[in-house]
This record gives structure tokens, C-alpha cells and sequence, in this order.
């Protein structure tokens, strides 16, 4: 569950970047081949910074899609700067990754 | 107590703080909320207006209610956070976007619809709320 994807480009006057995560994404409804519950699964809390600097923080449910896709943007950041995300789910996992700022 | 048992404690306690403190920050009242105005209510949601300003950018028809993406951007100066609902969704409250420290309030992801429903936002700008909605026609359920 460590392959989290990044990029991180500078397009413009802010910095795009593209998150897929590698997680079930599981509700706790779904019930597998035996008609057993899947117990639910999921990522609660995902925190991004800015060499260093919190920039952003997400709280999710249970209805954000199987691997997870995110996108978001940051005005004042530069190429080189350092974006990092770390994502913590219900079952105590956590997965954090870094990547470097590029010109687009 | 001896000190080796006492290290051994610390690092059981270390162990378990990160949940602990996860626990405390993820606000389990709204997300497990089944109906979309409880789970505005444990958000402190209050009054809110509805607004243009906000562009949601998602689908008219989802062939698969699995894997919506939704785009969505704010152009309400000094918007703190957006919170995308699903109205029809067993437990409606999707996600809370926080942004800090030039952050653009500004996301896109992808999410689970059960049915068509209402795609709701939600936009925090100080004690405010703004918000604004778009329709999903879904044909195939996603949320298993």
C-alpha cells in the first residue's frame, strides 16, 4: 500500500498536484463471494505540506472511490520546493511520499 | 518499575497515539451520519446561501456510480474548506477539504454514488456557509 503516485508541476502562478493512492476504499456494506461483510476499510484523515508548511487537510468517508484520486493547487510554491502527502486510515496504516516541485 | 518495562510501556503508549490522536480529529458524527442534514449539523453547517461561485465540474450521467470525478472550485475570497455530500448516499458526507497557507480552494476527486442523486458543496468562508449543487444521473450503483 506504499505506491502512492505524485506529481507536482508548476503551471502558471500556482502548483498542480496529482495524487493516486493505492487503497480498498471499503465501506463496510459490501458483502464478498461467501455473503460475509467486508469490514470497513478506509482512509480517514489525508494531510499535504509545503516544505513542511500545512497546506492542506482532508477528512473522508467511506464514499471516496477505491484508490483514491486527488488534485489540488498551491499558489507561492516554486520549482524544487517539496510537496508531501500522508494519508492515515481506520485500521491505523499510514503511507506518506514526498516529490519535488517541476516546471511544467 | 524497572526501566526496561518502563521503555517497553513508553513505546506501547507511542504506539498507540497516532490513532488516538486520528480519533480525535476525524469528526465520526458527520461522516457516519445516514441523513445529509445531521451530518451538516456535526459539521456546525448553519444558514448557508446558495452561491454560483462555486463550479462543480462532474459528469450529467455516471455509467458507473463507483468512480464519479468531481471537480470543484471556489471563487469566494477566503474560502477556508469544502465539504462535497452526497444527498442519497447511505452515509452522505463524502469529504472536508481543509486549506491553509496558499492552498487554492480547489479539488478534484473521485467518489461513489449509490443512485442519482445531488452532488451537494458545501463552502466554509469564516463563520459562512455557501453552497451550491449539481445533479448525477447514475446508472450503475457504486457503492457495494
Amino acid at each position: 500500500m506504499d505506491n502512492m503516485k505524485m506529481r507536482a508541476q508548476l503551471k502558471g502562478d500556482f502548483v498542480e498536484v496529482k495524487v493516486l493512492m493505492s487503497h480498498p476504499m471499503e465501506t463496510g456494506r459490501r458483502k464478498d463471494d461467501f455473503d460475509r461483510l467486508v469490514p470497513a476499510h478506509f482512509v480517514q484523515l489525508l494531510t499535504a505540506t509545503l516544505n513542511g508548511k500545512a497546506v492542506l487537510e482532508a477528512q473522508w468517508g467511506t464514499g471516496v472511490s477505491k484508490n483514491p484520486y486527488l488534485t489540488f493547487r498551491l499558489k507561492g510554491a516554486k520549482v524544487g520546493d517539496i510537496v508531501a502527502v500522508t494519508w492515515y486510515d481506520n485500521h491505523g496504516a499510514t503511507a506518506t511520499q514526498d516529490i519535488a516541485v517541476t516546471s511544467a | 518499575m524497572q526501566r526496561r518495562d518502563f521503555l517497553l510501556g513508553l513505546a506501547a503508549f507511542i504506539a498507540l497515539l497516532p490513532s488516538k490522536v486520528l480519533a480525535a480529529l476525524w469528526n465520526k458524527a458527520a461522516f457516519e451520519s445516514v441523513l445529509l442534514n445531521d451530518a451538516s449539523r456535526h459539521l456546525d453547517i448553519n444558514a448557508e446561501i446558495p452561491s454560483a461561485d462555486i463550479q462543480i465540474i462532474a459528469p450529467d450521467r455516471a455509467e458507473n456510480g463507483a468512480i464519479v470525478q468531481v471537480e470543484v472550485k471556489s471563487n469566494i475570497v477566503n474560502t477556508e474548506a469544502i465539504a462535497i455530500f452526497v444527498e442519497k448516499n447511505p452515509t452522505p458526507l463524502i469529504a472536508n477539504f481543509m486549506f491553509s497557507n496558499g492552498a487554492e480552494p480547489y479539488v478534484v476527486t473521485r467518489i461513489k454514488m449509490a443512485e442519482t442523486s445531488d452532488i451537494k458543496i458545501v463552502v466554509k468562508v469564516g463563520g459562512r456557509y455557501f453552497t451550491n449543487a449539481k445533479n448525477v444521473v447514475v446508472l450503475e450503483n457504486g457503492c457495494g
